[in-house]
C-alpha cells in the first residue's frame, strides 16, 4: 500500500491506494503552519494499516512558499565560473530585491568553464578558489552555489572546484552544483542554483519533520517527495535539490486526473477555492510550459507544466449581475458562503442552488432566483470552456476531466466539450497524483550531430535517458521513452543540436535500500530517488 | 538629440524583439548589459540622421553567433568596444558614431551598451530594419559601402580585422572565426560617412523599437489586443490567429531549416498557415497559396501577450498570431532582393510584393 499526500495552502489532501492501485481510503485535512501536525492528521483519518505501508509520496509547495516570501533562506555563497566571460553580469544581476537580500547577495566570478564545443573557456585556477574559499569561509557561508559555463555539456569543472572549495572548508558545507539543476542559459540555471543552495538547510528541517511525522504515526515505510515532472525524489536527494519540487501542484492534480479517468490525452480542469487550473495531459504527463519561467520573480528555466489559470473557484464571489470571481473567500468558504451560514453568495451556493452538490444548508439558498442561478452557472461554463479551448491543440474531440473540490462547477459537459467526467475520488486528485508518482531520467544537453548519424545520436541519448531512470530508482523493463525534443541551435554550424530526452518508469520498492548512495550522483539530472 | 535612459529599454527590447521575425537572439541578455552600462557610465545620446555631420565616422557594431551561446557564455563586458578599437587603430581614425547593424534582436541592445562606454553618441537607424542572418544582408552595401574592414573580437582579448574581396567573402572569413572563438564574438564594420546615412541606413529604427515594445506594453496593460497595437504600429498585416500543430525541422545543405502549420482558431477557423523559418521567419503560405516572403518581416507573436515567438522557440500548442509587415523598399529592388529574397535562402519562390489587405 502507498500513501498519497499534497500539502496545499487550504487544505493537506491524502489517499491510500493498495498494490493493485486500488484506491482504499481517502482524506481532507486543513493545512496547519507546522506542515508536520497536518500531515499526521491526514494520515490518522486515512487510518492504514501501518505495517502494509510501502510507501509515503508527499507534494508540497512549502520552498516555493519560502522563495515568495523570502523567508527561511540562507545565505549563499554564488560561485562562478567563467572569467573571463560573463563578468559583465555577475551572479543576482536580476533578482528581486528582498530576494537579493534574503540570500546574502555574495558572488563570486572566478576562472573555469567551456565552450559550447566542451573546448576549457579558460583553465580552473586552484589558488583563485583557495583564496574564493577564504572569504566564504570568513563570511560564514555554509551552502554553496557552483555554476560553470556550458556545464549541461561538460560538468567536470564544477565537480573538480567543489572538491578544491570542499577540501578548503571543511565538512558542513554544502554545495549545488547548476549541471545538477538546470538547462543551457547561464543566469537561469544558476538562479536555480542559488535558490537551491538557500533551501537546502530548510530542505534538512521539513525532510526531518516530515520524517518526525511519520514516526509519530508509527509509519516506518520509506517516504518521498515529487517532483515538478510528476516523478519522485527520495529524501536524499530532497535535502539536496529542493529546488526540483517547485511545481510539484500542478502536476500532482493532472496526474492524478489522469489516474482517476483512466485518460492519458485529455484536458483537465482543477477547480480550487479560489482559481481554476487548466492543463493538458499528453500520453499520462503534463504538457509543459516553453521558454524561461520564473519562480518569485526570478528567471529560471526549470520544466513546468503550462497551466491557464482562470479566477474562478468554489470559493469565488458572485456579483449581483451573475459575474463569478476572481475574488474569493478563500478558506473561509465554510463561515462566509450561504449554505454554511453565512452571508456572502459564492460559487458553491451557486452549485447547491441548482442541485449540483449538497453541501451545507440548501434551504440557505432556496430564495435565490433559479434563472439568476442558471445563467451564472452557465456563464461560469462558458468561461471554463473558452479556457480550455484555448490550451487545446487540435479540433479533434478532447474529452475534459475535472478534479479538485470546486469542480462541482464543472458541468456535465461543456460548450464545444460534450465528454465531461468527473471521476471518483476528484477532490483529491493531488494526493491520487502523489502517490502514483513514478522515477524518471532526463538527458538535456547540446549534441553535436554530424550529417547521416542523427539516429544514432537519439538512439545514445534515448538510452542514456533510460540508464539515468533506472540509476533513479526505476525498475529496469518498466521505464519507457516519454518525451524526446531536438531543437538544432540558430545561428551555429555543424549541427550543433539540443537534444532533451525524458523517460519514467515504475518506482522499484525493492530498490530501496537503507543505504542511500549519494543523491543524484550529477547523473541524474533532473531526476528522480536514489535507490 | 535625445537620451536612451534605464527607463527606455525594456520597450526598445520588446520592439525589437518582434523586428527580430523569430531571429537576432533573445534581447534579453542585451537589456541586462546595455542596463549595466548605462548605470555605471550615464544615458546614452541618440540622433538622427540630420544631426549627424557629413564629415563623421559612423561604425556599427554588433554581435555575432549564436544567441543560446550569449545566453550561456555570458559576455565579460565591453566587447563591443575592443572591436571598435580593433577597427579605429586599422583605419587610423576614431569612431564619431556608433550605430546598430540590425535593429531586430539583441542586436538593438548591445550598441546602447558600446555607446555607453565609449561615450559616443548613437545613431538613430540600423543597416536592416529588422534581423538578417549574414553580414553582407546590409543595405549599405547596395550604396557600395563595403562591410570591410571589419574588426572582429571575442571576451578574451582576441581581435582580428577581416580586409576581404566582397562582402560575402568577409561573411565566410567571420563566420569561420566566430566558430574558432566559441560561436559569439563582436564587429565592428561597415564603416560609414555621415553623409552616406540617410542612403544606406533605415531611420528612426531604434525609436520604432521602442514605440512597438510601448504600444504592445500598453495594450496588456489595458487589456487590448496587444497584437493589433504590434500590426498598426508596424502598418502590417494580419496573416492568422492559431495554434501551432506541427513543427519540423532539419538539416539541409548546411541551412537549418524548419516549418511550422499553424491551424486557424477564432475567426480564422478553417484556415491553415504554413510558415518556412531558418534563423528568421522567411515565408508564410496560407491555405496553399503564398502570402508572405522575406525580406518583408513575418513576426510571429503570442497571442495573448504579444511577445515574439522565436524560431527556436516554436513548439507544438503554442497559441499564435501571425503578422506581416513591409520590409525597407530598397530591399525589394533587384539588388536587395538578390542579398534576401525567398531564393537567396533556397525557396523556390519569386518575392511577393507585400500587400495591404
Amino acid at each position: 500500500m502507498r500513501i498519497g499526500i499534497d500539502v496545499g495552502g487550504t487544505n493537506t489532501d491524502a489517499a491510500l491506494l493498495g498494490d493493485d492501485d486500488r484506491i482504499i481510503a481517502t482524506a481532507k485535512t486543513p493545512t496547519t503552519s507546522d506542515i508536520t501536525s497536518g500531515v499526521t492528521s491526514a494520515i490518522r483519518a486515512l487510518d492504514p494499516p501501518m505495517e502494509s505501508v510501502t510507501a509515503v509520496m508527499i507534494g508540497t509547495t512549502h520552498f516555493l512558499n519560502a522563495l515568495i516570501e523570502g523567508a527561511r533562506l540562507a545565505p549563499v555563497a554564488a560561485v562562478r565560473l567563467g572569467l573571463p566571460a560573463t563578468a559583465a553580469l555577475p551572479p543576482m544581476t536580476d533578482w528581486p530585491e528582498r530576494q537579493r537580500v534574503a540570500v546574502g547577495g555574495h558572488g563570486y566570478l572566478c576562472h573555469g568553464g567551456r565552450e559550447f564545443d566542451g573546448r576549457p573557456l579558460s583553465p580552473l585556477d586552484p589558488e583563485e578558489l583557495k583564496r574564493t574559499a577564504a572569504d566564504i569561509a570568513a563570511r560564514g557561508l555554509t551552502s554553496v552555489a557552483v555554476s560553470s559555463v556550458f556545464s549541461p555539456v561538460a560538468e567536470e569543472d564544477e565537480r573538480r572546484a567543489a572538491e578544491i572549495l570542499g577540501a578548503e572548508l571543511g565538512p558542513g558545507v554544502h554545495f549545488s552544483l547548476s549541471h545538477e539543476l538546470g538547462r543551457v542559459g547561464l543566469l537561469a540555471r544558476e538562479n536555480a542554483t542559488i535558490i537551491n543552495a538557500a533551501l537546502r538547510d530548510l530542505a534538512a528541517a521539513i525532510v526531518e519533520s516530515f520524517a518526525k511525522s511519520l514516526a509519530e504515526v508509527s509509519l516506518t515505510a520509506p517516504f518521498f517527495l515529487s517532483q515538478n515532472d510528476g516523478t519522485l525524489m527520495d529524501v536524499d536527494f530532497a535535502r539536496a535539490y529542493p529546488v526540483a519540487t517547485f511545481a510539484s501542484g500542478p502536476t500532482n492534480s493532472m496526474r492524478g486526473a489522469a489516474f482517476l479517468s483512466g485518460l492519458g490525452d485529455c484536458a483537465v480542469v482543477d477547480v480550487g477555492g479560489t482559481t481554476a487550473d487548466v492543463g493538458i495531459l499528453a500520453g499520462g504527463f503534463p504538457r509543459e510550459a516553453a521558454g524561461e519561467s520564473e519562480a518569485a520573480g526570478i528567471r529560471t528555466n526549470f520544466r513546468i507544466p503550462d497551466v491557464l489559470s482562470l479566477g474562478i473557484g468554489g470559493g469565488s464571489l458572485v456579483s449581483p449581475d451573475g459575474e463569478t470571481g476572481p475574488r474569493s473567500v478563500g478558506f473561509r468558504l465554510t463561515e462566509e458562503a450561504l449554505v454554511f451560514g453565512g452571508s456572502t453568495l459564492t460559487a458553491t451556493d451557486l452549485a447547491v442552488a441548482a442541485g449540483r452538490a449538497d453541501i451545507g444548508d440548501r434551504s440557505r439558498v432556496a430564495h435565490l432566483d433559479p434563472e439568476f442561478t442558471a445563467r451564472a452557472l452557465d456563464r461560469i461554463a462558458e468561461r471554463l470552456a473558452e479556457t480550455v479551448d484555448r490550451m487545446r491543440t487540435s479540433a479533434g474531440p478532447l474529452p475534459v476531466v475535472a478534479v479538485g473540490g470546486g469542480s462541482v462547477l464543472v458541468p456535465a459537459a461543456l460548450p464545444g466539450f460534450d465528454d465531461v467526467r468527473r471521476p471518483g475520488h476528484f477532490d483529491v486528485a493531488n494526493a491520487v497524483g502523489a502517490a502514483i508518482a513514478q522515477v524518471g531520467g532526463e538527458v538535456d544537453r547540446v549534441f553535436q550531430v554530424p550529417e547521416g548519424r542523427r539516429d544514432a545520436v537519439l538512439a545514445e541519448a534515448r538510452e542514456e535517458a533510460v540508464g539515468r531512470a533506472e540509476s533513479a530508482g526505476a525498475r529496469p523493463g518498466t521505464v519507457r521513452i516519454v518525451d524526446v525534443e531536438e531543437v538544432p541551435l540558430a545561428y551555429l554550424p555543424g549541427g550543433a543540436t539540443r537534444i532533451r530526452v525524458k523517460a519514467v518508469g515504475d518506482l522499484d520498492l525493492n530498490g530501496i535500500s537503507t543505504t542511500h548512495a549519494p543523491a543524484g550522483a550529477g547523473d541524474t539530472h533532473g531526476a528522480a530517488s536514489h535507490a | 538629440m535625445r537620451e536612451i535612459n534605464l527607463d527606455n529599454l525594456d520597450d526598445i527590447a520588446r520592439g525589437a524583439g518582434i523586428l527580430g521575425t523569430g531571429g537576432g537572439g533573445d534581447p534579453y541578455i542585451g537589456k541586462l548589459l546595455a542596463r549595466e552600462a548605462i548605470r555605471k557610465y550615464g544615458p546614452v545620446r541618440l540622433v538622427a540622421f540630420d544631426e549627424v555631420p557629413d564629415d563623421a565616422t559612423v561604425v556599427p557594431v554588433s554581435g555575432m553567433g549564436a544567441p543560446t551561446v550569449l545566453l550561456e557564455r555570458v559576455p565579460a563586458g565591453g566587447e563591443e568596444v575592443a572591436a571598435l578599437r580593433a577597427l579605429e587603430k586599422h583605419i587610423g581614425r576614431a569612431a564619431t558614431h556608433i550605430a546598430p547593424i540590425e535593429v531586430g534582436g539583441v542586436n538593438s541592445m548591445l550598441p546602447i551598451a558600446c555607446a555607453a562606454e565609449a561615450g559616443l553618441p548613437l545613431v538613430d537607424g540600423d543597416a536592416m530594419g529588422r534581423a538578417f542572418p549574414e553580414a553582407q544582408m546590409v543595405l549599405p552595401g547596395l550604396i557600395g559601402v563595403a562591410n570591410t574592414p571589419m574588426a572582429l573580437a571575442d571576451d578574451k582579448g582576441n581581435s582580428i580585422i577581416v580586409d576581404a574581396v566582397s562582402n560575402h567573402a568577409a561573411e565566410r572569413i567571420a563566420r569561420a572565426v566566430c566558430v574558432e572563438l566559441g560561436c559569439q564574438i563582436s564587429s565592428a564594420d561597415t564603416v560609414m560617412r555621415g553623409d552616406q546615412l540617410t542612403d544606406g541606413l533605415v531611420p528612426a529604427t531604434l525609436t520604432l523599437a521602442e514605440r512597438l515594445g510601448a504600444a504592445v506594453r500598453e495594450a496588456r496593460a489595458a487589456h487590448t489586443d496587444p497584437v493589433l497595437a504590434a500590426r498598426t504600429m508596424l502598418s502590417g498585416t494580419h496573416l492568422l490567429t492559431g495554434k501551432v500543430i506541427d513543427v519540423s525541422r532539419r538539416t539541409e545543405g548546411g541551412f537549418a531549416r524548419g516549418n511550422a502549420r499553424i491551424e486557424g482558431i477564432g475567426d480564422d477557423a478553417g484556415r491553415v498557415l504554413e510558415l518556412g523559418f531558418q534563423n528568421e521567419h522567411l515565408l508564410a503560405t496560407r491555405d496553399g497559396g503564398t502570402v508572405a516572403t522575406t525580406p518583408d518581416l513575418i513576426c510571429v507573436l503570442d497571442t495573448d501577450t504579444g511577445d515574439p515567438v522565436t524560431t527556436e522557440g516554436l513548439r507544438y500548442g503554442l497559441r499564435v498570431s501571425v503578422l506581416a509587415a513591409p520590409c525597407d523598399p530598397r530591399w525589394t529592388t533587384p539588388g536587395g532582393l538578390a542579398l534576401a529574397g525567398p531564393r537567396y535562402f533556397g525557396y523556390d519562390v519569386d518575392y511577393l510584393p507585400f500587400r495591404e489587405s
